[in-house]
């Protein structure tokens, strides 16, 4: 940080949808040669501005300055010719094409794929990629995906990076990886932004954080002046505590027994092999593994919404008696009197309904409850107005649809609903994914205060150093199997991060 | 690097801030200014004097007490057929099938009327009739949900194709039961014996406009208020929900599509029973399509639909009026109404979205 050489300078922009005021009068600076760390909580205009910057919205009002020049950027296209580009969350890749088609996709004139190949080794070597540029998108892994996506900006010929959540979906030895490749991009001169809600993350490879709150730009700190309690003060606006507690299990019982489950997904491919283990009440069961390595099959087939070939799901009554899951569907569960709820991982697609209000979200679950042909809407009403007032879900009215609510809320209304009916079975997929401190926390707490009143609680994550806080056991799963159960209290981080890339990986290390 | 672009002349953005009071005041806007290029469009082409085409509209419609009991019996059946289509619509399943459904519904009550004159007394037969007409309807509209249901095949393909079905079933039977022999067609049925006649009420136009009243207030209740209704909706929203919940979605498929079949069957039935008393392939007239649009126009809302029928029965009959009283052919009439509907429809745009001029930070909320 020595020349401040300023790459983007923004003035006063804004831009609103509707109401909401996404961007208030930005006024913000991004310096050559520096990795910056934009930092704030969900719906606090992080997205739009950057949005802005790679020409998927066009600011109502402000200016974009790019090396000193005023610039009007209308289209992703025009962020490529002033040499922005942006790594998107979710990757937008062609499945059935290799690497390099993907990086030359778009691109005018006629295609040399040999010289676009050559193109591309030059940039991984530069930088320390590894990619191999004739394998096809669908055989390759998350991490290699997102390798595809910034060498793509890069052959572009980016000098500014923007990165959205790029280490969301890695393990720890992979982003390391991602890391080093950053900090040689830096070296280059190469200007990067990157949007995380990981502190430790943002103390290890940023060097300056800027903060945005409500749409509006807070101001920017030195990383290696400051810590994470206040980035976090600085982020929610008050003083937070950060600190996940993880009281004793008060007589642990086994609840869920799982034997010998095997999962074949449409096409035949086996997505959990031979899994087993208990879930004990009162305790917080953790499930580590890379995304799509079979969490999602576990938690449907305990939930009756995955076809299973062969093994067990059992569940334990309290008086001891036990009911074999495997083959009923939610309803028969339900009937049973198995009080088993899930949050599952897609909140608006599968947890509520988008386009329904808060209040007829409720009744998804009870609205078969009463006898009658009609459905009650007293009870359901009454429901939402206590999880509103009692989780602070921040909302205009009972009657808003939910997929106008901010992540955090969204997740406040889901996770409200399925403890209210009081559970002896709870499962949460990826509980906090895009959810900000202030609302993470929350929802630790209620997952906590389900764990004391004596719930078995199944938690998947992503994030190992919140699965190593909360849990009270860890399940790794590596490739649909299990790769070990740790206590939660004992276990590292890097031996979790092994184990999750390869069978017994800790303990057989090379 | 610096190709210097100029800021766009205007972009398009999102509205959330609109209230219904704002939104009914752009239809209007819409409708008002879809009359004055209809104006001018009739002045321009025919030298006519445009208020007096649109008075010409309205006494089409309502001219006298005959045409607008005329109107009214038009925008029951109308508004029965879009209803129908409504429960499927609210859980995503494209039903193009109103068509079939109507004309199968027809068929089954002709069918009654033609086979079983003077064997049974004519109150079995009328209820003979109308389980017959609902059944046929809901069988039609089965078809296509199973296969949904089962294979997952596009509904708005196989609904379309049954269409054609049905039309070609009536054709075959308009052979079978032609009368006079070589006439090519039904003619009157049962014109002595008035076997399965609908019994008319006060005059013979009440019974469907009673029967439609009947049919609103019920979907009503069913889709906002019956479980059925709730589950229609969520199916409809997300299937993965759906399953989330335990609603079994291929049920839920079969029966709405079962619902929606039988109240095009019972379409049917008032049109040959109750209006015509005859069957033709045409005698759904093409409504199985013109529903579709009335129930997108009324937003799938059945109290709504009143009007939104109205306003296509309205414009239907007031153009056929102005076609024959100035003289001008049907095509003209088209013209007006194509003018009118693609206002209306497009205003949705204005109230969804707003235009930011890049000068100013007017509002434009002007239409077209």
């Amino acid at each position: 940080m020595t020349d401040k050489n300023v790459a983007v300078s923004v003035k006063n922009l804004s831009k609103s949808f509707g109401n909401v005021k996404a961007n208030k009068n930005v006024n913000m600076e991004i310096y050559k040669g520096e990795i910056l760390a934009l930092l704030g909580e969900n719906g606090s205009g992080k997205t739009t501005l950057m949005n802005m910057l790679s020409g998927l919205y066009y600011p109502d009002s402000g200016q974009i300055f790019i090396d000193g020049k005023e610039a009007s950027i209308q289209s992703p296209r025009d962020a490529y010719t002033y040499g922005i580009g942006m790594v998107h969350q979710h990757f937008k890749l062609v499945d059935v094409l290799t690497a390099a088609e993907n990086i030359t996709l778009g691109e005018e004139g006629k295609l040399n794929i040999k010289k676009a190949t050559a193109k591309i080794k030059e940039i991984c070597d530069k930088y320390g990629f590894e990619v191999d540029p004739q394998k096809k998108i669908f055989n390759m892994s998350v991490s290699e995906k997102q390798t595809v996506e910034i060498v793509k900006v890069l052959y572009r010929g980016a000098d500014i990076l923007i990165l959205d959540e790029p280490t969301a979906v890695l393990t720890p030895q992979e982003t390391e990886k991602l890391f080093v490749v950053l900090k040689n991009m830096k070296a280059d001169g190469k200007a990067v932004i990157i949007i995380t809600h990981k502190l430790n993350e943002v103390e290890e490879i940023s060097d300056r954080v800027a903060v945005l709150r409500a749409g509006e730009y807070i101001g920017d700190m030195i990383t290696a002046e400051t810590n994470a309690q206040e980035m976090t003060n600085m982020m929610v606006g008050h003083q937070v505590t950060l600190n996940i507690e993880r009281p004793e299990p008060k007589e642990p019982k086994p609840r869920i027994i799982v034997e010998g489950l095997t999962v074949k997904d449409i096409d035949g491919i086996t997505k959990l092999e031979d899994v087993s283990f208990i879930a004990r009440s009162g305790e917080i069961l953790g499930i580590a593994g890379i995304s799509g390595c079979g969490q999602k099959e576990l938690l449907e087939s305990i939930a009756g919404l995955q076809h299973v070939e062969s093994g067990s799901v059992k569940y334990v009554n309290d008086d001891g008696s036990v009911e074999e899951l495997i083959g009923m569907n939610p309803q028969d569960i339900a009937e049973k009197g198995v009080a088993l709820s899930f949050v599952p991982e897609d909140r608006l697609g599968m947890g509520l309904v988008g386009n329904m209000d808060i209040a007829d979200n409720m009744m998804l679950r009870s609205f078969r409850n009463n006898g009658s042909l009609f459905t009650d809407k007293k009870t359901p009403h009454d429901l939402a107005e206590t999880i509103v007032d009692k989780l602070e879900v921040s909302t205009p009215s009972i009657e808003t649809p939910v997929r106008q609510l901010s992540g955090g809320n969204v997740q406040k209304v889901l996770v409200g609903r399925e403890i209210s009916n009081a559970p002896s079975v709870l499962m949460t997929a990826y509980a906090v994914r895009g959810l900000d401190i202030n609302s993470s926390y929350t929802i630790y707490d209620l997952i906590n205060e389900q764990k004391k009143k004596g719930t078995a609680v199944i938690f998947v994550g992503e994030d190992l150093d919140v699965l190593l806080q909360i849990s009270d056991r860890i399940l790794v799963l590596c490739d649909g199997q299990v790769s070990g159960i740790v206590e939660g209290k004992k276990a590292d981080k890097n031996t979790i991060g092994l184990m999750m890339t390869r069978l017994e990986g800790g303990m057989t290390n090379e | 690097m610096n190709n210097k672009k100029s800021e766009p002349l205007f972009h398009v953005i999102k509205r959330d801030d609109m209230t219904r009071g704002k939104a009914w005041g752009i239809r209007a806007i819409s409708i008002v200014a879809a009359l004055l290029l209809c104006a001018l469009v009739t002045t321009v082409l025919t030298g006519d004097n445009p208020i007096s085409v649109y008075a010409t509209m309205f006494s089409g419609a309502f001219g006298s007490a005959r045409k607008t009991w005329v109107t009214l019996q038009s925008l029951s059946i109308l508004l029965i057929i879009s209803l129908a289509l409504t429960p499927a619509f609210r859980m995503r399943f494209w039903n193009c099938g109103g068509e079939g459904q109507v004309l199968m519904g027809g068929l089954a009550a002709a069918a009654c009327m033609v086979t079983l004159d003077g064997k049974l007394p004519n109150a079995l037969v009328i209820i003979i009739m109308i389980i017959a007409s609902i059944a046929a309807g809901a069988i039609w509209g089965f078809i296509p949900a199973i296969c949904k249901a089962k294979w997952n095949t596009n509904e708005t393909l196989s609904t379309l194709m049954m269409n054609y079905i049905a039309t070609q079933i009536v054709a075959y039977y308009t052979v079978l039961w032609e009368s006079p022999k070589g006439s090519g067609k039904i003619g009157i049925i049962n014109q002595n014996s008035n076997i399965g006649w609908l019994p008319e009420i006060g005059n013979k136009y009440l019974l469907s406009i009673l029967v439609a009243l009947l049919v609103t207030g019920f979907l009503y209740i069913y889709i906002y208020y019956s479980k059925h209704g709730y589950e229609i909706c969520v199916v409809g929203e997300s299937e993965r929900t759906a399953n989330y919940v335990g609603i079994k979605v291929p049920k839920v498929i079969v029966r709405t599509m079962l619902v929606s079949g039988a109240l095009c069957g019972l379409a049917g039935l008032l049109l040959v029973g109750g209006i015509n008393h005859t069957i033709t392939t045409t005698i759904a007239g093409g409504q199985g399509f013109t529903a579709i649009m009335v129930s997108w126009l009324a937003k799938f809302n059945p109290i709504t639909m009143i009007f939104t029928s109205l306003l296509i029965i309205f414009l239907g009959r007031g153009a056929g009026e102005i076609a024959t009283v100035f003289e001008l052919n049907q095509s003209f009439s088209d013209i007006l109404t194509g003018i009118i509907l693609f206002f209306i429809i497009g205003c949705e745009f204005f109230i969804r979205y707003k235009l930011v001029f890049r000068s100013g930070k007017k509002e434009e909320v002007k239409n077209v």
